[in-house]
């Protein structure tokens, strides 16, 4: 099986002043096909600066990303963008929707310049919140903004959908829920997906963990069943 | 330095480019303030100088002629200072290197003492010596425009008889301060001179002995204007006197009065705007800015910062741009006064035109930046006293949306969804996007104000010398003649179409408003003049009765139907009750039309004629020209074409420098609000903005989002503006319209186009000057943080 997304030898320094902060280690690791993964860290652990690269936010400063066959680390700006507007979904931990749009319009923000995306209603509906369409993001819960986050994520059928600490700005039980609509996600629709976490307990969901210490890969390991978020308790 | 400083002074320089543009419209308020201020105020110290030094008559008299005794008469009059008499007469002159015949006004002075009244100040060479009856001293300007030295001759018909005038000297009177020809309103500098003559060479020549024609009076303090000129009307009636006048009919100081009064509208109305701009934008810059540093400030009332110290630290932002604002301002003010009181010199024959800096300015400017800094930063101080600690520690609520008019109507699908983020950020808060608009508009609109002035005078010009005026020359007879002098005019050789018209001094009065005015008489409407008003519209001359210029009506308080006392001022002194038949909104100058036989009949005379207007062959003109130099019984020509040259260059001169820098402050003032309002949007959006580039959103499609709004304004503001434009000129028109001319309202095309052109360009700029932002945003943050 070939990977989609490859990482190979990648590290990344930055320069701050007189200062470098190495945040990544020939970091070399594989991403298959509707693999749901998660990538555990503590804070400064690097794992945010590894999601800005894939992402198409950032580029390695050695080593190389490779997406279905090409080379993403001399990307330009513009190839970075249709990278980011093709084939990647983002979530991020403070959701980060637009104030002024509904959240179908959320939605369709994204919708509108994708190439064969998913109706927007249908992605609100997949994430649950068929009846709440037409609220704007201050008449919705914190749980209810991140799962519109979510839909406006998947929506355009991504490739590859990451997750940046998704239940960080969320309580426990609202946290599971969003973890649900992720699984439900990676597993009806088969996108690839990148979770990144802090909390362990998390893990149990994925298919595999990749766990970061000091910006390098401290582990990789394959769960030998994945567990439903509904199972999970931290 | 402490710690606040030192976090203004860094907050500051963060802010630079919106600090920037406050100082920038502050300093253009000010300047304007500044510059004109002190030009108001050196045009009036140097007046009063001028007219305190020189002695400048309080109050004037024309006669015919009368015994130089009653100049003692006159000095008994209860409430007069001080009495001068002269002789006055206007001549044709030879002057070298001039093929058209130019004008002279031959004023008489004393041969071995200075003027008593109306003084005479030498610029170069000397006075004239006792004695030598042909020595005169010339007006400057005349000897500027025709390159004339001290030294140089001029021949001149005097009374019917050549005489060679030896030019002594250059010099000024505080009457000549605007040198214009009488009957003209704009000066011909090579075409008109005043030249001062022994008053002996003048009585020999004009048989005048022991007589004169022009009196000039000073009034004692505290005397009444009024009763003086009563009491000098009933004494000189017999002596064909035309009625005294005080300064207010005075041709050349009403120009420098009207000149004055206009200075103090822009000292009053530009320099308002610019600072309730300013007002504006740091009303929405410090807005911004404590919104941005809630938790700044709950960390510092935590630390237990007093809210005095919280509130003059914000003060701060406002005080810093505003101060070096006024500053800059003031200098440049101060500097842009020179150049301009330079440019009046030229324009005004002032002995000595100082230009005067006042600090009483100078702190006005001061306490004017330091108000807008307070009004500006008012709210947003409330804002950052009030805020609890405890709640400022919390981020901001998430702005509330609701459904909008774009979503009530039902069209909210039809646009794309960029669009609606624009719509409905403008329908959030739609007292800030209209004070938006307005404030772009109103940039607009001083565009348009700028520019006005330009059409309003190539209007004049175009109704002057285009439409109502198309003879080519105008020669005024010294006295009346009797209408058979048509047949010596039709025989000059060159003459191609002839045009007659008479004028009788009179007295017109309503119940108990009067004014005097001169009648004129004409054969026709349909000729080589013709009665144009300010809309270019022809107006037929009255088979019966007067027709009067808007003004005049106004002024004696009549409306067509009405009718009017006229005591006619010389010859038999007849007076008539005569209807208004119509008013005409004529451009210059103040006038009462009738017919040419309606006059003559009024007067009760076999007619006479004062003046011919001729359109002559351009091929015989100099044959023409020579003819005149030599006539007798002329007393002046006016040369249009010269005229509207002159009128051109004149206005070209004075009109460019302030239209260029009100133009130049005017886009200072449209960038700096269009600048600020994207600078302002792109800091509340940036985090939306860049969660959308993350989504896979494209630079430009972001910059739509961002600028898209922007660019709404800007077009809501272009016909608003296009309206205050037209209402600020209005206003302009009224302020700067006096009884000497009118400002007609009008804008060619280009006018706008220029306004809405610049708003573009201006516009473009600073959304690339902001796009430039947009492009380095940092995408990671965004991740991370929460606003």
């Amino acid at each position: 099986m070939t990977p989609i997304l490859q990482v190979v030898g990648m590290s990344k320094v930055y320069r701050m002043g007189d200062v470098s902060v190495t945040a990544l280690r020939n970091v070399s690791l594989d991403f298959f096909g509707g693999e749901l993964v998660v990538l555990l860290g503590a804070s400064g652990s690097g794992k945010s600066t590894l999601l800005n690269i894939i992402g198409g936010l950032d580029l390695p400063t050695t080593g190389t990303l490779t997406f279905r066959g090409s080379d993403l680390t001399s990307a330009t700006e513009q190839q970075l963008t249709a990278y980011r507007r093709r084939s990647i979904g983002f979530v991020f931990q403070f959701y980060n929707l637009i104030s002024s749009l509904t959240a179908l319009e959320n939605v369709q923000l994204v919708t509108d310049i994708s190439e064969q995306p998913m109706p927007a209603d249908e992605a609100l509906r997949l994430v649950g919140l068929g009846d709440r369409m037409n609220h704007f993001p201050a008449q919705l819960s914190g749980g209810e903004q991140q799962r519109v986050a979510i839909a406006r994520a998947v929506a355009k059928r991504p490739e590859l959908l990451l997750c940046d600490e998704p239940t960080g700005a969320l309580d426990y039980l609202t946290g599971k829920l969003v973890l649900e609509v992720i699984e439900k996600v990676n597993r009806e629709l088969g996108t690839t997906t990148l979770v990144i976490t802090h909390n362990v307990s998390i893990a149990g969901m994925a298919d595999r963990v990749v766990t970061l210490r000091s910006g390098e890969v401290a582990e990789d390991r394959r769960n030998s069943t994945r567990l439903s978020p509904s199972e999970l308790s931290w | 330095m402490r710690p606040l400083t030192r976090k203004l002074t860094r907050d500051l320089l963060h802010l630079k480019g919106q600090m920037f543009a406050v100082m920038a419209v502050v300093a253009c308020g000010i300047t304007v303030y500044v510059s004109m201020s002190s030009v108001k105020y050196s045009l009036e110290a140097s007046r009063w100088s001028y007219y305190s030094r020189y002695r400048f008559g309080d109050l004037f008299l024309q006669v015919r002629r009368a015994p130089e005794t009653w100049r003692e008469t006159v000095s008994r009059i209860p409430g007069v200072a001080t009495v001068a008499t002269r002789i006055v007469t206007d001549v044709m002159l030879d002057v070298p290197g001039l093929d058209e015949p130019a004008t002279g006004r031959l004023i008489s002075i004393p041969e071995r003492d200075a003027p008593v009244l109306n003084g005479l100040f030498i610029v170069s060479g000397r006075t004239i010596e006792p004695g030598r009856t042909d020595e005169v001293v010339a007006s400057r300007s005349f000897m500027e425009a025709n390159g004339l030295k001290p030294g140089a001759r001029v021949g001149a018909v005097v009374n019917g008889r050549w005489k060679e005038l030896r030019i002594v000297g250059s010099g000024l009177s505080p009457e000549y301060i605007y040198e214009v020809q009488p009957g003209s309103f704009f000066p011909d500098k090579r075409r008109f001179g005043v030249f001062w003559i022994s008053r002996k060479s003048l009585e020999s020549a004009l048989d005048m002995d022991g007589a004169f024609n022009d009196l000039s009076l000073r009034l004692a303090h505290g005397a009444s204007e009024k009763e003086v000129i009563i009491r000098l009307d009933q004494l000189f009636s017999r002596y064909g006197s035309l009625g005294a006048y005080g300064r207010d009919e005075q041709m050349s100081d009403r120009f420098i009065s009207d000149e004055i009064k206009q200075l103090g509208t822009q000292i009053t109305v530009l320099p308002a705007i610019f600072l309730a701009v300013a007002v504006f934008l740091l009303n929405i810059v410090l807005q911004r800015l404590v919104s941005t540093q809630r938790d700044q400030i709950a960390v510092l009332k935590a630390m237990g910062y007093s809210n005095a110290e919280i509130g003059l630290h914000y003060l701060g932002f406002a005080l810093v741009p505003t101060a070096a604002g006024a500053l800059l301002g003031s200098a440049f003010g101060a500097w842009l006064g020179t150049r301009l009181v330079r440019i009046y010199g030229d324009f005004y024959n002032f002995a000595e035109l100082v230009y005067v800096f006042r600090p009483q300015n100078l702190m006005v400017a001061v306490l004017l930046s330091a108000l807008a800094a307070v009004a500006g930063a008012l709210t947003a101080l409330g804002r950052a006293v009030r805020l609890p600690p405890a709640e400022a520690m919390r981020p901001e609520a998430p702005p509330l949306y609701r459904p909008g008019l774009l979503d009530r109507g039902g069209f909210g699908q039809r646009f794309t969804v960029p669009v609606r983020v624009i719509v409905r950020n403008i329908e959030r808060r739609p007292w800030k996007s209209a004070v938006s608009v307005i404030m772009i508009a109103l940039s607009i609109a001083i565009l348009i104000a700028g520019r006005y002035t330009y059409d309003a005078v190539d209007r004049m010009s175009a109704v002057e010398f285009g439409e109502k005026h198309r003879e080519d020359v105008t020669v005024i007879f010294t006295d009346p003649m009797p209408p058979s002098v048509s047949y010596a005019i039709a025989s000059l050789p060159g003459v191609l179409e002839h045009e007659y018209y008479r004028e009788e001094p009179a007295r017109l009065s309503f119940g108990h408003r009067t004014r005097r005015q001169t009648l004129r008489g004409l054969a026709s409407a349909e000729g080589l003049q013709r009665l144009v008003d300010a809309d270019l519209h022809r107006v037929d001359l009255p088979s019966g009765g007067l027709l009067l210029t808007t003004k005049l009506a106004e002024i004696l308080g009549v409306k067509p139907g009405d009718r009017l006392h006229v005591q006619l001022l010389q010859g038999a002194r007849r007076s008539a009750e005569v209807p208004v038949a119509g008013t005409i909104d004529e451009i210059l100058g103040l006038s009462a039309y009738m017919r040419l036989e309606s006059l003559d009949r009024l007067a009760g005379d076999g007619g006479a004629l004062n003046a011919v207007s001729l359109r002559i062959d351009p091929d015989r003109q100099n044959a023409l020209y020579r003819q005149f130099k030599l006539m007798p019984g002329v007393s002046g020509i006016m040369m249009l074409k010269a005229l509207r040259r002159s009128f051109d260059e004149l206005i070209a001169e004075s009109m460019t420098t302030s239209t260029l820098i009100l133009t130049t402050f005017a886009c200072v003032l449209a960038f700096a609000i269009v600048y600020n309002g994207a600078r302002i949007s792109l800091s509340e959006r940036a985090r939306e903005l860049s969660s959308l580039r993350v989504l896979g959103l494209t630079k430009a499609e972001i910059a739509f989002i961002l600028l898209g709004e922007q660019a709404l304004f800007c077009l809501a503001a272009m016909p608003l503006g296009i309206l205050i434009g037209i209402g600020l000129s209005a206003l302009l028109s009224v302020a700067l319209s006096s009884e000497l001319y009118r400002l007609p309202i009008s804008f060619t095309p280009a006018n706008f186009i220029f306004a809405l052109a610049v708003l573009v360009t201006v516009a473009a700029a600073s959304g690339l000057a902001v796009r430039r932002r947009l492009v380095t945003l940092d995408l990671i943050a965004v991740l991370k943080t929460r606003e």
